[in-house]
């Protein structure tokens, strides 16, 4: 008995092992990819929705599912690599730098993983990938939005999703479109951010493109986040007489200067928020109809399942296995395997070093996204350069996309009603 | 900036001025009764605001309805706490009192995290909602209502310790604690008093605050650092100080936010109240000692 155990673990062992020593054509190979994730801890269940976007991507591609017209979906794995399967490996950083790195160098180290895939957490992800740059590891970043994380000109960072920096440029793209297009042109903008760096940060681009673009800012307030009454705020950007009010808010700030506003019948043109406070559902529960009108961006909407065949068939299978739908984040961790995955296939080999040349040489169209993207295409700092942020805006208490207007579902209202008219 | 403006904002700073006096009224009294300093007094705060937020969720009672309801269970509360904790340090160092109630302000935090999650509530189509505009000037009902309620309950503080035999052994307690004993004053009946009193104050705050202000587990901090300033500028133990500290520092941190700049409204507060205690070190209507 001992002896046909031994035997048969050697066989097991020769099995795993095989693909080593007989090189990387061989069939039945297996691709391990290195995910990092919130699993536990305060974003636990927003880490549990991209580690099921990620499960289902890589389902698809090992698995196939039929009828959707995407590269890689039609299943049995990676044919330029023999048909190999992609295996993912969680690991949960808890929302901590620390840990994130550590995970990173124990999937890189331990597991031999071919690639790193997360961490959602901006902060997170700059640890790990300090890991994945130390260690000459490909690292792709689906949903981190801080600008600074490409800034680094790291070798072996890629991101996907577009960061803080473009979705402020998407902002004036969208002022210059609805100018250009509905005629539609603010004179007067006011910018009402909160004071910590992200606040901070948005103020300070927003302010420049103004310039540059020849917007006329009348008014600037960094406000301190948790107030407990924004009535002198408001008075001023009522004096200012604006006709655009920018905000960048968390949700409580949120809600109270939409309350403010109401209280106080400040209502500009129109008003558009900076994701954040804005998109989360409690806003709209909370709110009810006085949450109307609100323009902000986001990365993803349902209402794209009706433009893109695509969108509708990938979310109609995640919502079948998840009982949810697809959001920004999800979505955005679906797209970040099909990249790394379209990579490692066209670089034919598992070696570090093919797959950040074939990364670098990605370029996949829009319309092979699930993201209202033009495409995926790297530049040298490892940023994709064709993302790009919807404007959406609540219409009888749901999100409807309105810009960009090739994508759009509904047409945007401007101005919108004082509030003694709704 | 013209007079319309300057009108719309004392009288807004004046409203917001009011429910910060109730909060600091309940820190100032027990301050006033046994010298301890109340960190987790914001946690009463947000625990008000939560019992108004359930009762509302829960059986669909207005948060002016179940009012009297918060006010006794704060009121419990606060003798609780008193009892099963504040008790033990009474005459301990400042700094374990300090550590004691910082503790109590975790612990309220964690639970509420724990139990009601980190989302953000509200209590919706209450009652009291809506504004009025009078002559070009805006106010919401809630905050109107909110002030009123506030001036009630702190008018209620001020007649139940100057007019009353309950609140003259309070008062008497705080002056001597060995002297009223002497003459048969139950100094521990006192305490679990003035805690239970102070806790129904930011309780009853909270249920004012809960009609307009989103609840969530650290509400507490907004307003807890905004009540210290209004008692030591008033002038600690006084309850008419609180009254006119909390409606001076509404008044400031409006108007100097909209005339220097939002972003330094609290700046604007905080260095008024150090000009305030430099020259006059007992607050504005504190006894010197």
């Amino acid at each position: 008995m001992m002896c046909m155990r031994k035997l048969r673990s050697a066989f097991a062992a020769a099995l795993l092992l095989g693909p080593c020593f007989f090189g990387s054509a061989q069939a039945q190979q297996e691709i391990k990819i290195g995910a990092i994730y919130p699993l536990t801890g305060a974003a636990a269940s927003t880490g549990l929705e991209m580690r099921n976007a990620l499960e289902l991507a890589a389902d698809m591609i090992n698995n196939g599912a039929k009828g959707i017209d995407m590269p890689l979906a039609a299943g049995g794995g990676l044919p330029n690599l023999g048909n190999a399967k992609i295996r993912l490996i969680f690991a949960d950083h808890q929302g901590n730098p620390q840990v994130g790195a550590t995970e990173a160098e124990r999937l890189i180290m331990q597991e031999k993983v071919v690639a790193l895939l997360g961490c959602y957490f901006s902060n997170v992800t700059s640890t790990a990938s300090q890991m994945a740059e130390r260690y000459g590891v490909p690292f792709l970043n689906p949903e981190s939005s801080s600008a600074k994380l490409t800034q680094r000109r790291f070798k072996w960072f890629f991101r996907t999703t577009p960061h803080d920096d473009l979705f402020v440029h998407n902002f004036y793209e969208f002022l210059k479109d609805i100018g250009a297009k509905k005629n539609l042109k603010p004179k007067r903008i006011a910018l009402l951010n909160e004071n910590t760096e992200w606040g901070v940060e948005t103020t300070k681009i927003e302010e420049k493109l103004a310039g540059e673009l020849g917007y006329n800012i009348v008014e600037k307030i960094i406000y301190p986040a948790k107030s407990t009454q924004l009535t002198s705020e408001v008075q001023r950007l009522k004096a200012s007489k604006a006709d655009l009010l920018m905000q960048s808010s968390y949700l409580g700030d949120a809600i109270l200067s939409m309350k403010t506003y109401k209280e106080q019948g400040f209502a500009p043109s129109a008003i558009l928020a900076n994701d954040a406070g804005f998109s989360d559902t409690e806003f709209r529960r909370t709110l009810g109809k006085d949450a109307n009108y609100v323009l902000s961006r986001e990365v993803w909407a349902k209402d794209l399942t009706t433009q893109n065949p695509l969108i509708k068939q990938v979310n109609d299978l995640y919502a079948q296995k998840y009982k949810t739908d697809f959001n920004g984040n999800s979505a955005r961790s679906f797209t970040g395997l099909f990249v790394l995955a379209d990579a490692i296939n066209r670089a034919g080999s598992t070696a570090p070093e093919a797959i950040r040349k074939a990364l670098s040489e990605t370029n996949i169209p829009g319309k092979h996204l699930i993201m209202p993207w033009e495409g995926v295409k790297f530049d040298a700092t490892g940023q994709n350069t064709l993302g790009r942020g919807i404007i959406v805006q609540i219409q009888n208490g749901e999100f409807a996309t309105v810009w960009p207007f090739d994508i759009a579902t509904k047409d945007i209202i401007w101005p919108m009603p004082a509030w003694d008219k709704r | 900036m013209n007079g319309e403006i300057l009108l719309q904002t004392l009288l807004s700073g004046i409203l917001i001025g009011l429910v910060y006096a109730l909060v600091a009224v309940g820190l100032s009294v027990i301050y006033g009764v046994m010298e301890i300093v109340n960190f987790a007094h914001g946690e009463f705060l947000m625990l008000g605001m939560y019992s108004s937020f359930w009762l509302f969720a829960l059986f669909a009672l207005d948060p002016l309805a179940t009012l009297p309801l918060t006010l006794l269970l704060l009121f419990g509360l606060g003798a609780l706490v008193y009892r099963f904790t504040i008790k033990r340090i009474v005459n301990a160092p400042m700094l374990s009192q300090i550590f004691v109630t910082f503790g109590l302000m975790i612990l309220f935090r964690g639970g509420a995290q724990f139990f009601w999650k980190p989302d953000f509530r509200t209590v919706e189509n209450s009652l009291v909602s809506g504004n009025v505009v009078i002559n070009g000037l805006y106010f919401g009902i809630p905050h109107i209502v909110a002030a009123l309620g506030a001036v009630v309950a702190t008018g209620a503080v001020w007649w139940f310790i100057n007019r009353t035999r309950l609140g003259a052994a309070l008062e008497a307690t705080a002056q001597d604690k060995e002297a009223a004993q002497l003459m048969g004053i139950p100094s521990h009946w006192i305490f679990a008093l003035a805690w239970g009193l102070g806790a129904a104050c930011a309780g009853v705050a909270g249920v004012l605050l809960s009609t307009f202000f989103p609840i969530f587990p650290e509400v507490g901090a907004n307003f807890c650092l905004i009540a210290f300033v209004v008692v030591a500028l008033g002038g600690f133990g006084n309850v008419t100080g609180a009254l006119w500290a909390g409606i001076i520092v509404g008044v400031v941190e409006v108007l100097g936010g909209f005339w220097i700049g939002p972003e330094y409204k609290l700046a604007i507060v905080l260095t008024l109240f150090l000009a305030v205690i430099l020259v006059r070190p007992q607050g504005l209507m504190g006894r010197a000692e």
